[in-house]
């Protein structure tokens, strides 16, 4: 199977369903004759030319309203915000309209739109451009929110979001542009909803998703050397959750660990742990533990930025915490 | 002046324009009555933006948008009295089954796509939806439409610049009532003529007397024809006046009484009705049967809606996501 970058999976999910259908189309900040500020789009606006291949001023606002009117009107948006971060700035137009339009006409109209980008810590860029977002954006009803960690899901889920008829958030990231992982030459979907088990284990669930899933499989290679043998839920949507598979796993290993790369506070990881305790009260050998990311801005210097984030270390001990081995 | 224009369009202007007027004196009653509730923002005074314009648009290839001051447009658009009125009443037969209320008026089949709630949120989905237009080559223009309020969002600023750098066909009507609320829109504006907002995007702007539908009426048909042939946007503030306070809420008692009878003189159903009569085209009595057709429509819209059935409690979890 070849191994492709998560840049070039997301690369290939745009390509083949703009080939597929004509009414997807791209919009943002440099994504055409720039290739894409993280070259996400690289060669799309040579094979399909600029009326479906946009770039835009810098509005975010502006263009993310573009995208929901044009959705309304039939067509299939992609919308790349350059990051979530900027996003911010149409955070109205998402929140507001793209995610109610349908519930305040009564049911009619779809909303068939995409809105993807870099979410999350990067290195060595600070408070406003090192942050992850999500919340934002799981917290409203009427989206749908995905957060692939590996190529082969980020291909999946973009081409399954490309095809919902609904508003679909895809959280990307910066420092996982490049990561590698097998993608197949023939054509799949991953479903939007779904979460994966991407390591089964019996002595503890660890639940996560984007980023953090690299972390967490390093922490549980470490584990699994001292005889702890992790179980690793990637979550994948965000919105709608699959609870299913994250109750069946701590059936299975009765202790759970949420490791979310945002803040502690009214986050997807602190809903997840609550909904883990309040689901399986009656088969927890231990409480949920919660690794998020320290509850600060982000610090520019290296040595701080890391140590705000969920690590390999703060992972090993809140796996030991709920199996009572502590120091 | 009306030489251009149909007797039967100047007379159907007339009577959509007297609906509206109907239509608002009886929500507002309604609203006092507890049988509507929350925000209500009553189009009284304005009536001959909303007739004019849609006039000058074809609603099978058309679009039409505005913000949350919406019953006045969804009436010109041919919606339906009584699905808009039960929809103010919350009734599971409202245009939006019961879900949105006066503000959120929609009608996907008459190119009607609201009814938006936040001020000037419409300005970049209206220019998306001319996008799309231009995307099909499908021939369509979209009209949105805007209070003075509304004009100095950012929101409306990106449309435009985007707009003209992708010529899209859209015209942008800000119905300027020259209250923003409570505030003259004079003390918030750069500039007192909206018309020259365009100009920094290098979009065509013009000021136009909004109390005559006629002059809205021809002046919108030509940006309409300008978009629809050459994809080319434009900027019409039309001059208007709202006879009611902001929303129901509202006493207005930041204006004189004698600013609202300046304007209640030059109200535009008693423009069209003099015009008419003068040139021959009207006479009294069919100006009367009008009125009592009308009567009798909003009549029974309001019995639609007092009859109809409260929404059941599961339909709150449904039109949240398409299948």
């Amino acid at each position: 199977m070849p191994v492709i970058t998560y840049r070039e999976a997301l690369n290939q999910a745009l390509d083949e369903e703009m080939a597929r259908d004509e009414s997807v189309f791209l919009i943002g900040e440099e994504v055409g004759e720039y290739n894409g500020a993280y070259k996400v789009s690289k060669g799309l606006l040579d094979k399909y030319g600029p009326r479906r291949v946009i770039d835009t001023p810098i509005t975010e606002l502006g263009f993310t309203g573009i995208g929901v009117g044009a959705a309304m009107a039939g067509l299939r948006p992609v919308v790349e915000w350059m990051t979530h971060n900027f996003a911010l700035l149409a955070l109205d137009q998402v929140v507001n309209n793209a995610a109610k339009m349908r519930y305040m006409s009564g049911g009619q109209f779809k909303l068939p739109i995409v809105f993807r980008g870099p979410n999350g810590p990067a290195e060595y860029l600070a408070a406003q451009h090192s942050q992850a977002l999500q919340t934002y954006w799981a917290h409203v009803p009427g989206i749908k929110v995905v957060a692939p960690a590996t190529p082969y899901d980020a291909k999946g889920l973009l081409k399954s979001a490309i095809r919902d008829d609904n508003p679909v958030v895809v959280l990307e990231g910066e420092l996982m542009y490049s990561w590698k992982g097998e993608v197949p030459e023939e054509e799949y979907l991953v479903p939007i909803g779904k979460a994966d088990v991407k390591r089964e284990g019996t002595d503890v669930t660890i639940v996560t998703y984007s980023k953090p899933l690299k972390v967490v499989q390093e922490a549980a290679d470490l584990l699994a050397q001292e005889g702890i043998q992790v179980e690793i839920v990637d979550l994948r949507t965000l919105r709608p959750l699959d609870e299913e598979t994250v109750y069946r796993s701590v059936g299975k290993t009765n202790r759970a660990v949420v490791v979310d790369e945002s803040w502690p506070v009214v986050s997807v990881g602190s809903y997840v742990a609550w909904l883990i305790s309040k689901n399986c009260f009656d088969v927890l050998d231990a409480q949920v533990e919660l690794v998020a990311s320290e509850d600060i801005p982000m610090p520019y210097n290296h040595a701080l930025e890391l140590a705000a984030q969920p690590s390999v270390s703060k992972v090993i001990t809140a796996v030991k915490k709920v199996l009572y081995l502590g120091e | 002046m009306a030489k251009e224009i149909s007797k039967n369009l100047l007379k159907k202007m007339l009577y959509d324009m007297m609906l509206i007027r109907h239509f608002e004196e009886k929500a507002g009653q309604m609203y006092g009555l507890k049988k509507i509730g929350g925000f209500c923002h009553l189009y009284n005074g304005e009536e001959a933006v909303a007739v004019g314009s849609v006039a000058a648009i074809d609603l099978k290839k058309d679009y039409l948008l505005t913000g949350y001051r919406d019953h006045g447009h969804a009436l010109a658009c041919g919606m339906d009295p009584k699905s808009i009125m039960a929809e103010l009443f919350g009734k599971i037969t409202g245009c939006s089954r019961g879900k949105g209320g006066s503000m959120h008026l929609f009608d996907a089949e008459k190119h009607f796509l609201g009814g938006n709630g936040i001020v000037g949120a419409q300005i970049p989905i209206a220019t998306g939806v001319a996008f799309a237009q231009k995307y099909r080559n499908d021939g369509g223009v979209t009209l949105c439409f805007f209070g003075d309020g509304a004009i100095h969002q950012g929101a409306f600023h990106e449309s435009l610049n985007m707009a003209k750098i992708w010529n899209l066909p859209i015209v942008y009507i800000c119905e300027n009532n020259q209250w923003g609320m409570g505030t003259n829109f004079r003390k918030v504006s750069s500039v007192d003529d909206f018309s020259l907002l365009g100009t920094a995007y290098g979009i065509p702007g013009q000021q136009i007397n909004g109390m005559d539908v006629i002059e809205v009426y021809q002046e919108v048909s030509k940006a309409v024809e300008q978009a629809r042939l050459s994809g080319l946007p434009s900027l019409i503030e039309a001059r208007t006046y709202r006879y009611k306070g902001h929303s129901m809420s509202d006493p207005a008692k930041y204006r004189t009484k004698e600013e609202v009878e300046e304007y209640r003189k030059q109200d535009p159903i008693l423009i069209l009705k003099d015009t008419l009569m003068k040139e021959g085209i009207l006479t009294e009595k069919e100006y009367e049967k009008y009125d009592s057709q009308i009567q009798a429509i909003v009549d029974e819209a309001v019995d639609f809606a007092e009859k109809s059935e409260e929404p059941a409690l599961h339909t709150m979890y449904e039109d949240i996501l398409a299948e």
